[in-house]
């Protein structure tokens, strides 16, 4: 990695692009309240989050990153639509050996608009394309929006789509759920025994029977759990065309110009895409006409679902190819964060951050 | 320089641990007052002894200040974050055996498996404003398991001492800790969710990765080892 100072000098000259194209510089604590964090990102964020103690304020997170803190500023005193850049370190606990930083610097972009989100997300992915466009990286882009409308078009029940939607950002949690509502895997032994046992009846009696009530779970919530797990087992399976039309989509990539086409052929099993399938044709019109080339974008329907849990839409990497880097830039649409996180309003949002010290490493080795 | 070898200082575990030496034709023995920390090692000429915490041995092992140390295989994975970078598995013991379990309220007669959790904390989360309380104090081993069979909407608190407790009296929804009967789980009205354990821990002979060995301490290790043998395997 280059020295700080050269690092630093990389992030100022971005900053200073991205307040030409008009956005309001702005700063953020390092020191964040951790239960924000914890509840957005769930236990794994400790593993992965400096958690510290302040005396009086409780448990305290050092910046993971600027997105959530960002937000926050917006949602209290923003005007609209707002255009925002910065640029600081970001701090990951590392659990494991290896090339990952555990303190490095980014330099993003946001924008906080309500009308016309294809030409939102043209903007930044172009703000942040443009300028690394000498290092000739790989550009890929994906929406996570086309799987969260897939699963909530499916022909099953709304507790079976809640459960495949809470996990899409688990993908092999995400695809045991699919298996077993598809009928494709069996039932485990464990719960098998259990319906059977529950069929018996009077859930009450057998509740009585397995102890005392302990805990803050109530007799109410056990017995409502029972009632719907033996309903669950009498829900048939998702239709195999969805299943395989399912499949199909997370499988998806390729030329992003092929994308809306092979799309529309995934939506006569699934309508329920058809919507976001617009959005994305859209979107590569609203990027064609900011000067990008859709032929020079990979397309992968999956992009995102493992590393960029509040990203709900659009979302896109720009990776050095050949090379154990960090990808260079990412970002996303993440739309639900800003309901989370704003206690009576959401705005729809898009942005992305670039990490300069892999920008100096790549200009350090003359990369092409 | 010698090549120091760390085992429990008091205890069960002590004993067991200098049986297990004997059987190898090394006497460990502790010397001194009876309260006095110190020993000596004989069969292995160029080996000290040190007589530590249980507890203290993971981070001494990864600190390189012992060598050889002997201590659960629950306590290092759960101190030493990439364990097997830090240390290495020269034999396990075949004693101490204990398994970190996960376990809910026996009248939870709508769960038996961490699929089910999964479930009932996001249903809990809806129903009770906050995430699912899990008391333990392995932290990590527990975090882990918990992220690869993907379950949500959780929290861990810690729990040092009586964990078993925790449920009854409200400051947590399910525990995870160290069982070896299972007794006192169902004394607390608490069962233990079904599938592989969160680990099945036991007395486990470690080598140091983190400090290179001098000329003399590698033929005294080598020579040990050879005493060491294939020590009775148990599944993992």
């Amino acid at each position: 990695m280059p020295d700080k100072a050269a690092i630093r000098a990389e992030a100022e000259a971005l900053l200073a692009g991205f307040r030409r194209r008009g956005a309001q510089v702005v700063e953020t604590d390092i020191l964040q309240p951790a239960e924000t964090l914890l509840d957005l990102y769930g236990e794994d964020i400790r593993a992965r989050a400096y958690v510290t103690a302040d005396p009086l304020r409780g448990e305290l997170m050092l910046r993971p990153d600027f997105t959530v803190p960002v937000v926050q500023m917006h949602m209290t005193h923003g005007a609209e639509p707002a255009r925002y850049a910065y640029m600081g370190e970001v701090f990951r606990r590392q659990e494991h050996r290896g090339p990952r930083a555990s303190e490095y610097m980014q330099v993003g972009f946001e924008i906080f608009a309500r009308d016309d989100p294809a030409a939102a997300d043209a903007e930044v992915f172009a703000a942040l394309a443009e300028p690394l466009e000498p290092l000739g990286l790989r550009k890929v882009i994906g929406d996570i929006g086309l799987l969260k409308a897939a699963v909530a078009g499916l022909s099953t029940s709304a507790a079976r789509r809640g459960a495949l939607l809470r996990h899409i950002w688990r993908p092999m949690r995400f695809r045991t759920l699919l298996d077993r509502f598809g009928g494709r895997a069996p039932l485990p032994r464990a719960r098998t025994e259990m319906l059977e046992r529950l069929a018996q009846g009077d859930v009450a009696a057998q509740i009585d029977a397995a102890g005392p009530v302990i805990g803050k779970r109530s007799t109410d919530e056990i017995a409502a759990r029972a009632a719907a797990l033996l309903a669950d087992a009498q829900e048939p399976p998702i239709p195999e065309r969805e299943l395989s039309a399912i499949g199909a989509l997370m499988d998806l990539r390729g030329p992003a110009p092929e994308a809306p086409e092979r799309l529309d052929r995934l939506a006569r099993d699934l309508p329920a895409i058809a919507t976001a399938a617009a959005g994305l044709k859209a979107r590569l019109d609203a990027l064609a006409a900011r000067g990008i080339d859709p032929a020079a974008l990979e397309f992968e329907a999956s992009y995102g679902r493992t590393t960029m849990e509040y990203y709900d839409g659009f979302v896109f990497g720009l990776i050095a190819p050949g090379r154990e880097l960090p990808p260079v830039a990412t970002g996303g649409r993440y739309d639900a964060l800003t309901a989370v996180l704003g206690q009576d309003g959401a705005i729809p949002a898009v942005g992305g951050v670039i990490r300069p010290g892999v920008v100096a490493a790549l200009k350090a080795e003359g990369a092409p | 320089m010698s090549l120091v070898l760390g085992v429990p200082s008091k205890g069960r575990l002590m004993e067991q641990t200098f049986e297990w030496f004997a059987e190898r034709g090394v006497i460990l023995r502790r010397t001194g007052a009876e309260r006095e920390y110190a020993g000596t090692v004989e069969g292995a000429e160029g080996a000290a002894l040190r007589l530590l915490s249980a507890g203290e041995i993971p981070r001494e092992l990864a600190a390189g200040r012992i060598h050889l140390g002997v201590t659960g295989s629950d306590l290092v994975r759960e101190q030493l974050a990439d364990w097997d970078a830090q240390v290495e598995e020269l034999a396990q013991m075949g004693f101490g055996h204990a398994d970190l379990v996960i376990a809910v309220p026996a009248c939870w007669i709508d769960v038996e498996t961490l699929d089910d959790l999964d479930a009932v904390a996001a249903a809990f989360r809806a129903a009770h404003g906050h995430r699912l309380r899990i008391a333990t104090k392995y932290h990590r081993l527990v975090r882990e398991h918990l992220r690869a069979h993907g379950v949500a909407d959780y929290q861990l608190v810690d729990s040092q001492g009586a964990t078993e407790g925790t449920v009854a009296n409200l400051t947590a929804e399910a525990i995870a800790d160290i069982t070896s009967t299972g007794a006192t789980l169902a004394a607390n009205h608490l069962k233990v969710l079904q599938g592989a354990p969160v680990h099945r821990s036991q007395a486990t002979l470690f080598r140091s990765l983190t400090t290179p060995l001098d000329e003399h301490q590698q033929s005294v290790l080598a020579r040990l080892s050879t005493r060491f043998g294939k020590a009775p395997q148990s599944d993992d």
